[in-house]
């Protein structure tokens, strides 16, 4: 048995620029979202996420030309989210090359559209985002980008989510989101412990060793990052990057293919 | 020239978008005339076995792909649910496959509970067979992107052409004559999926 938990770099796009943010604010421009997917493409990352932080905000339709001059350049499997209100806007992402698609806001707003979602294209190409916040007293689920509240724990939300049919969850902590100080891991490992559908983490990886810890002590089936690709070294320097294949393998995160 | 069979299920434009890479021409088409001018075919597919049959069934391409691979020898590369509808047929439906590979569709059952169904992400495969559409991909280790919750059991060991190991070995490709199908995506493959549909494109 090969193990090979998928390390997956996380793109924000917002009209047509790739950029970063910290705790789902202060935010850094970092260039052309095209671009930086052909050095993915080249370094062979075991999958793409795109999210397009700007369609739910200013109620537009995802930028499909943008996302088809991504696919085109991206030969793994890709996922994208934002902005996703209508079962059309579906089909044209899945036919155009995104394997998956992932819905946060639409879990409250529509969840008939997430049902319609899975029934006419499977589980598996239907992700459910979610998005948490520490509070007093444990955690709540955010949407619209953090923008909102809504009074729902992560893991009352991850079940929902499983009974809707999704495939798969994101968990994402904002308030570790750009700190590059590691995962949530207690987060993490609440949802990975509660649904039997495999969980993907994000939101605080800094490096190597935050994939490990989120994959061993958070449970998590995938670990996924945004910072740990784009930046490199102390001061934050602009640098689309993956972890080379052997370190992967050194770390004991990947099997060795032998 | 590639025909990508277009029955409305599947990732058409990322298999296109690679063939583009390779070099070939592709058309996606549900158009049995138009499928005709192209020496070789592509059955896509993700969605329920049932839903790609009656799909096939309704708009007579399970008729035509029968023909042009039983009686002209057309090759066809089946991938993932277009792999599964190649045999004869599913755990997961109820309507007969194409049956031009004998082997049935079984789900997962695996003992190891933390194996999770579907077998989603990158895994080995083990070639079993030397044919053109492998026979230089023997030396190395070749690695694929799967998503299935099913997987071919075929009648006959010759028809195997790939194995995979998820809690046990499964076929991950099979083969007969010029009907070849893979589980995984060779479109979503990298490096190792452009050199199995190169070798499919120069076959």
């Amino acid at each position: 048995m090969y193990n090979r938990p998928r390390i997956i770099p996380v793109l924000l796009v917002d009209d047509r620029d790739l950029i970063k943010t910290k705790q789902f604010n202060e935010r850094t421009y970092l260039g052309d979202p095209v671009n930086a997917v052909k050095i993915f493409n080249i370094k062979g990352v075991d999958e793409l996420s795109i999210l397009d932080i700007g369609v739910t905000k200013n109620h537009k339709e995802p930028d499909f030309q943008l996302l088809s001059d991504i696919a085109s350049e991206a030969f793994m499997p890709l996922s994208y989210g934002g902005g996703i209100n209508n079962i059309e806007q579906v089909r044209k992402l899945l036919a155009i090359g995104y394997e998956k698609v992932v819905m946060n806001t639409a879990l409250f707003e529509k969840p008939e559209l997430i049902r319609e979602a899975v029934r006419l294209y499977g589980s598996q190409s239907i992700v459910a985002s979610i998005d948490a916040k520490k509070t007093a007293s444990g955690y709540e689920c955010m949407i619209e980008d953090g923008g909102r509240k809504t009074g729902v724990t992560p893991v009352d939300m991850a079940k929902k989510a499983l009974e809707l049919g999704v495939g798969e969850i994101i968990i994402n902590s904002i308030d570790n989101d750009g700190m590059m100080q590691g995962y949530d891991i207690e987060l993490v490992r609440s949802i990975a412990d509660s649904v039997d559908i495999p969980v993907t983490a994000i939101g605080g990886a800094g490096g190597i060793d935050d994939l490990k810890k989120v994959l061993d002590e958070g449970h998590a089936h995938a670990a996924a990052g945004g910072s740990m690709f784009v930046f490199y070294g102390r001061l934050r320097a602009v640098l689309i990057t993956a972890p080379r294949e052997e370190e992967l393998i050194k770390k004991g995160i990947y099997d060795s293919e032998g | 020239m590639i025909g990508i069979i277009d029955y409305g299920l599947g990732n058409l434009g990322s298999i296109k978008n690679m063939l583009k890479v390779i070099g070939e021409k592709s058309v996606i088409s549900s158009d049995a005339e138009e499928l005709d001018k192209c020496n070789k075919l592509i059955l896509p597919g993700v969605g329920s076995f049932d839903a790609g049959m009656s799909k096939l069934n309704d708009s007579k391409l399970a008729d035509y792909i029968k023909t042009v691979t039983e009686k002209e020898k057309k090759p066809i590369l089946g991938i993932c649910l277009g792999m599964q509808l190649l045999g004869k047929s599913s755990e997961e439906g109820i309507l007969p496959g194409l049956g031009l590979i004998p082997f049935c569709s079984k789900r997962f059952q695996i003992e190891d509970k933390r194996l999770k169904v579907p077998h989603m992400g990158w895994d080995i495969v083990k070639i079993e067979k030397d044919i053109p559409l492998t026979h230089n991909l023997l030396d190395k280790r070749q690695r694929y992107y799967f998503v299935h919750s099913y997987h071919a059991v075929c009648e006959s060991q010759e028809n195997v052409l790939m194995t995979c190991d998820y809690g046990y070995d499964f076929a991950a490709a099979v083969v007969k004559d010029n009907v070849m199908g893979v589980q995984f995506h060779p479109e979503k493959s990298h490096s190792f999926g452009m050199a199995l549909l190169t070798n499919f494109v120069e076959m």
